[in-house]
């Protein structure tokens, strides 16, 4: 894999930046620097930059060049230079389609009372996850907070476990334990599933943090496991986001900041909340590449990711990257989500990133109609089954209340008689009412 | 119109002596009395709790413009849980503040401001998100009148929905009143019905010290009827004193928040069997009010203490070490407590009605401790 983005032309030299201080930076300079700090690149136009964030693109550098110069391309037949092989559109295809199919399906869950509490759903932001998470080997870490689900089924989780843990159920993947906010999977290294926003963020750093330390002290050399984090604009306001910049860029550890900003937070708009809106800049103050990226679009997230994933990969630190992207509904299935502009809604809706996936796949001739629509099809089943399951599957026993508090129930302490409470059989069966 | 002089006079009671104030006041205290005016017309004196707590709020930050509300989403949202409702376009936004997400931030802003004069009700979405700022609860306003000594005092309100909800998993879901009731220098209220949220709301707003404001997202859609002594707008109930719900000789159930209601139910179930329950609504946490529910003890000899949080170190250990100290030789049987099971939240539907206290638990435990006349009964 080329170790920078396909543009670049201009060799960075380190240093070179000084000098650079007028004009517009670079072509090369969006992102690509393997030494120095990528912050001082990040030379802004002030003046260009514009008022709103729409229609930024053009501005902010970070963008892939390979995708802006085949935005236009895409529109006409085919070119020879494709971004992404069949079989990688139709797996990014059915990802996302499997992200908005779970969800739509959790709204109808949500409201016949199968599932319960806090529902937090995805539907508009899939290229984000696909984007990323596509790339990630089994071993690579994925941490979310409470819009979990589809970074769940992208990372792995079957449909079935997903569905099964917000029905409550004892099959879920977290014994019914965890609910909507809490999706964990060891398997698929899963690590949350936060209700505090920002929660995720040092846990994500944490776990790169093991990554770096089992390749230098244990010594495992052929441990480059890559931690992503997902969260969102509201978390940039968040104290924990800037302490863990700071740490994952002075360590260089493998991590992906990830930043779904879809420009709400409940009712509060990223603008109301935050002095300097642009997220990406965040990055070059602590020391990383920040990029921005469209969001809605999932060939441009994943050339991003490869490039950010790579970084990690090789050793060569942290990366932020902002993904302008848009939630089609509420803030949760409570939310009214009265404030948001229709006109804004609509305006996202018209980039439907699965739309415009489909868009491309028929238009670069990689697959057929027919076969997308085997797909659609296909996740049907997949959700339908998902929902069978879930419904036929038993509620968790009055005995599973008091396990797995502890990895060693002797945390339970010592009963009357002596010996540890846990070794008594009837140990969960009685205590579980005070 | 005699409710509007009422509250004019009642208002400028309050306010003191500060005539100026008293114009422009009159303004936002005839907006409200015009909206106390609209609830018996139509409410004919019933409240919910989260009217009751909108209510209070408006007339103190009409009373006094000190007084100001910050948190998230309480602006323009009207409040995560619409406690806010209506503040945004009558106090403005350098008054109704949205905060970004930033909990550890925003209460200390709100402590500072404290500090230096002015009188902040921070809201938090719930208290599990105030762990974010506890250090600023703890070591910033709760300790500072007495490391300042008396140099600087905190008049600052904590509110927020505390304790469980429904389905909303383990972080969600913690009670934290035995945490913030164990710490000198803070206050620490937990209204059940209305006019105790509206009494006890004036009152933490006015109190020069820093108070934790207990609520409960489940109690918000409560309804109860509300006197017209509650409905004044310089109704305070006083911190500190407990109120007896339910009289009663056999039995006292201690309890507060959510957990009153289900204690009254049990005492409707109890009377049945011929068990009278005294059941004492704590409202104060944090100074427990030790001297009623002692006398109550001394009355009935048996008590069950009731809450929904976490067994070990809760307020029912507190006060059964309260009526140890003070009235031991009283008790006809061992105390009770009922509290959540000792496991975080889970979110299965049929696990979480196991973790917490129910119905039937209360009336379990009262029959317990009616028919126990031996204290050191066998290992249970």
């Amino acid at each position: 894999m080329s170790a920078a983005f396909p543009s670049v032309r201009a060799v960075c030299r380190p240093g070179s930046f000084a000098g650079e201080k007028r004009g517009p930076p670079p072509a090369a300079a969006s992102g690509k620097l393997a030494s120095g700090f990528l912050g001082s690149a990040w030379k802004l136009r002030f003046g260009a930059l514009p008022a709103r964030r729409r229609g930024s693109s053009s501005v902010v550098v970070a963008v892939s060049d390979v995708v802006k110069e085949k935005k236009p391309k895409r529109s006409s037949s085919s070119s020879s230079d494709l971004l992404i092989t069949k079989e990688e559109g139709l797996e990014l295809y059915e990802d996302m389609v499997l992200g908005r199919t779970f969800e739509d399906m959790c709204a109808q869950m949500y409201y016949r009372g199968k599932m319960f509490g806090f529902v937090h759903l995805y539907n508009g932001q899939e290229a984000v996850s696909t984007g990323f998470i596509k790339l990630l080997k089994q071993e690579d870490c994925v941490l979310s907070h409470y819009r979990d689900h589809v970074h769940a089924l992208s990372k792995g989780v079957s449909a079935r476990a997903v569905m099964s843990e917000l029905f409550g159920k004892t099959t879920g993947c977290c014994r019914g334990q965890g609910g909507s906010m809490h999706m964990f999977s060891k398997e698929h290294n899963l690590l949350g599933g936060f209700a505090f926003i920002g929660e995720g963020i040092p846990i994500a750093t944490g776990a790169a943090f093991t990554s770096k330390y089992r390749r230098e002290v244990l010594k495992e050399a052929d441990c480059d496991h890559v931690t992503v984090a997902f969260f969102g604009d509201g978390t940039c306001n968040n104290g924990q986001f800037y302490e863990c910049l700071n740490m994952a860029a002075l360590w260089k550890l493998p991590i992906v900041f990830v930043v779904e900003n879809n420009l709400w937070a409940i009712g509060m708009s990223h603008l109301r909340a935050t002095s300097d809106p642009q997220i990406w800049k965040k990055g070059p103050a602590f020391g990383m590449p920040g990029v921005h990226v469209d969001g809605m679009d999932v060939l441009k997230v994943r050339e991003v990711a490869k490039e950010a994933i790579g970084r990690a990969r090789r050793g060569e630190g942290p990366t932020l990257v902002e993904c302008e992207t848009y939630r089609f509904r509420g803030h949760s299935l409570a939310d009214p989500d009265e404030l948001r502009d229709p006109a804004e809604k609509a305006h996202y809706a018209a980039r439907d990133p699965i739309v415009a996936l489909k868009k491309y796949i028929l238009e670069s001739n990689l697959a057929s109609e027919a076969e997308l629509k085997a797909i659609d099809k296909k996740i049907d089943e997949i959700i339908e089954d998902a929902v069978e399951f879930a419904d036929a599957s038993p509620i968790p026993p009055r005995s599973q209340l008091l396990e797995n508090v502890f990895a060693d129930p002797k945390g339970f302490g010592i009963g009357p008689d002596g010996r540890y409470r846990c070794e008594d059989p009837k140990f969960t069966e009685g205590t579980a009412h005070v | 119109m005699l409710s509007v002089l009422r509250r004019k006079a009642a208002a400028a009671a309050v306010g003191g002596s500060d005539a100026m104030l008293l114009g422009g006041r009159l303004r936002k205290s005839c907006a409200a009395a015009a909206a106390g005016l609209r609830g018996y017309a139509t409410a004919a004196k019933e409240m919910t709790v989260r009217e009751a707590l909108n209510s209070a709020l408006d007339e103190e930050m009409s009373a006094d413009p000190k007084v100001f509300l910050m948190g998230e989403e309480v602006g323009e949202y009207q409040g995560a849980y619409k406690v806010s409702k209506g503040f945004l376009p009558k106090f403005g936004p350098e008054r109704v503040v949205d905060t970004p997400i930033t909990e550890a931030g925003f209460t200390g802003i709100g402590v500072g401001a404290a500090y230096y004069g002015l009188k902040p009700v921070v809201e938090f979405m719930t208290f599990n998100f105030a762990m974010q700022a506890i250090d600023h609860i703890i070591n910033s306003a709760a300790k500072t009148n007495y490391m300042s000594a008396g140099n600087i005092s905190v008049p600052i309100v904590f509110r927020g929905p505390n304790g469980a909800a429904a389905g909303v998993g383990a972080q969600h879901s913690q009670c934290y009143a035995a945490w913030y009731g164990s710490c000198p220098g803070l206050k620490v209220l937990a209204p059940y019905s209305s006019e105790d949220a509206r009494g006890l709301l004036k009152a933490a707003i006015r109190d020069p010290d820093p108070v934790v404001f207990l609520e409960n997202e489940l109690m918000y859609g409560e309804r109860f009827p509300v006197s017209a002594e509650a409905l004044d707008s310089s109704f305070c109930l006083p911190i500190g004193k407990a109120k007896i719900e339910r009289e009663g000789k056999d039995v006292t159930i201690t309890a507060f928040s959510k957990m009153v209601g289900l204690s009254l139910e049990a005492a409707e179930i109890l009377a049945k069997e011929g068990i009278t329950a005294e059941v004492i609504n704590l409202l104060s946490i944090r100074p427990l009010d030790r001297p009623t529910i002692n006398a109550s003890v001394r009355k009935t000899n048996r008590l069950v203490t009731v809450e929904e949080g976490f067994p070990q170190h809760g307020v029912g250990a507190e006060i059964c070490m309260s009526i140890i100290e003070d009235s031991f030789g009283y008790l006809d049987a061992p105390i009770e407590r009922i509290t959540g099971a000792d496991v975080p939240m889970p979110y299965a539907a049929n696990l979480e009605r196991m973790a917490l206290p129910q119905i039937e638990d209360i009336v379990r435990a009262a029959k317990r401790v009616c028919h126990r006349s031996v204290p050191m009964a066998a290992t249970a």
